[in-house]
């Protein structure tokens, strides 16, 4: 693993980022994934959609193996995400990930939590780190927040500090899991703003989403899901526009 | 005799046997912490094998009586081992494996207390589960820890007395001791017990103190 070139590292076999096949999630006796096939390209948006329950989040939350596949194969960057004997955590430091809930961690401060994960794991010195960390901050508009412990921020700005966070690993997939659901409706936009910045950049993107216009604007690709399966997948003209399952007619008529 | 001629005869050593109290106590609770940290973290371990040792430490612990405990470990060991133990050093092993069964406890409620969330943003930036143990949960964990952490602090103080019994000159003992010259039952336990009470109530106030002082950013 630790030989292969930069080029093949970062791509599947087949070319894609992401390659999900046939899989399965339960969790005791419920099934919340029931077989999902999905492959995700390099600079792609993917958004997912669907109702609660559906199993949008545990589909992104099994990407970087926060919850462990049941069955069915996940292959991120190259790495078999159900082999157990792969290094996960060297996995995960290239996948971002942004929660509904922010997770900043309280008991450090803004640049602190920027700058945990690399200087742990020995990516940069502090002082490296430190600036690499004061760059995103004034990427995210939150510079003169350095300082500040998570606890004074509102909640727009701690997911501006999230994403900030998980990009300082210069990660090349990053994972939303509805990263707009927990705020005030007058700060959706301004983290709506950050990710749309990304995606132009070319970053690869699996956002679970109930923000439309969004995925309307951003998204390469819609994933509609709905009881654990894909049930309608496509571009955001097709899924959104013009619908052609029931069950996803029938979900947008009530979220637009 | 009256209060004041029983201190001004007994003062100094009674303050001496209150400060073998204290060292008896903070020398316990350090070892305490460290047996309570490691079986409380094996115990929120995943892993099955682990989470039972620490299961097992804890009822065995909490389903004896520190007085057997004691006993056991100043009487029984060395007849079986032939390796004599003095007070001070019984008291501390007896005392820390008691206290420590409850420290594992509190951190192990101190370390469910956080957030779920915090070891998942720890753990998806790649962090190992130990660095994220030692520099997310752990911080944050200890801080809902401290009320609990005081209290053992304040048992286990009171639980020194019980030490008496393996002869190590704690207050309680120093308190027999005197009384058994004077027999001023009365008024000596009523010294005896107010000392105890300063000195408890200063502590407490002062980690009150330090508490306040450990809340980050609020």
């Amino acid at each position: 693993m630790e030989n292969k070139s930069m080029a093949e590292k970062h791509l599947n076999a087949d070319g894609s980022k992401i390659s999900v096949k046939a899989l399965k999630k339960s969790f005791g006796h419920l099934d919340v994934l029931k077989g999902m096939d999905v492959e995700i390209r390099e600079g792609e948006v993917v958004c997912l959609i669907g109702p609660s329950g559906s199993g949008k989040s545990t589909f992104l939350r099994c990407l970087n193996r926060l919850e462990k596949t049941t069955e069915g194969t996940i292959i991120v960057d190259g790495y078999n995400l159900t082999d157990k004997s792969i290094n996960i955590n060297k996995v995960r430091e290239n996948i971002g990930m942004v929660f509904q809930h922010f997770n900043l961690f309280p008991n450090l401060t803004v640049i602190e939590n920027i700058m945990l994960a690399p200087v742990e794991l020995k990516k940069m010195t502090k002082e490296e780190a430190r600036e690499t960390g004061m760059k995103l901050l004034d990427r995210v508009g939150l510079a003169e927040k350095a300082e500040v412990y998570p606890s004074k921020l509102s909640g727009g700005q701690k997911q501006r500090v999230a994403i900030a966070r998980a990009l300082a690993m210069n990660p090349d997939i990053m994972l939303f899991d509805e990263p707009t659901s927990a705020l005030d409706p007058e700060m959706v936009g301004e983290v709506l703003e950050v990710m749309k910045q990304l995606a132009a950049d070319g970053m690869t993107m699996v956002v679970v989403t109930h923000e439309m216009g969004f995925a309307r604007e951003v998204a390469s690709r819609v994933i509609f899901m709905d009881e654990g399966y894909i049930v309608e997948e496509g571009t955001p003209q097709e899924i959104l526009l013009n619908p052609k399952q029931p069950r996803t007619i029938d979900f947008l008529n009530k979220v637009l | 005799m009256s209060f004041m001629e029983l201190i001004r005869e007994n003062g100094v050593y009674l303050l001496s046997a209150m400060g073998k109290t204290l060292e008896l106590t903070f020398l316990s609770l350090i070892f305490a912490s460290v047996i309570g940290l490691l079986f409380g973290m094996l115990n929120v371990s995943k892993k099955k094998g682990l989470h039972l040792i620490a299961n097992l430490y804890i009822d065995c612990i909490r389903g004896v009586p520190l007085v057997v405990l004691a006993f056991f470990v100043y009487f029984g060991i060395p007849l079986a081992t032939g390796i004599r133990l003095s007070a001070l050093v019984a008291g501390i092993i007896a005392l820390s494996l008691n206290a420590g069964a409850y420290m594992a406890e509190i951190v192990r409620a101190g370390i469910q207390a956080v957030d779920k969330g915090q070891m998942e943003a720890a753990r998806s930036l790649g962090l190992p589960y130990g660095t994220s143990m030692r520099k997310v949960i752990l911080p944050q964990a200890i801080r809902t820890m401290i009320p609990s952490i005081i209290n053992q602090f304040i048992i286990t103080l009171k639980d020194t007395s019980i030490l008496s019994v393996i002869g190590f000159p704690e207050l309680v003992k120093a308190g027999q001791i005197v009384i058994a010259r004077n027999f001023e039952s009365f008024k000596m336990w009523v010294i005896i017990g107010i000392m105890y009470l300063v000195v408890i109530t200063v502590l407490s106030k002062v980690a009150r103190k330090l508490e306040r002082r450990l809340s980050y950013g609020k």
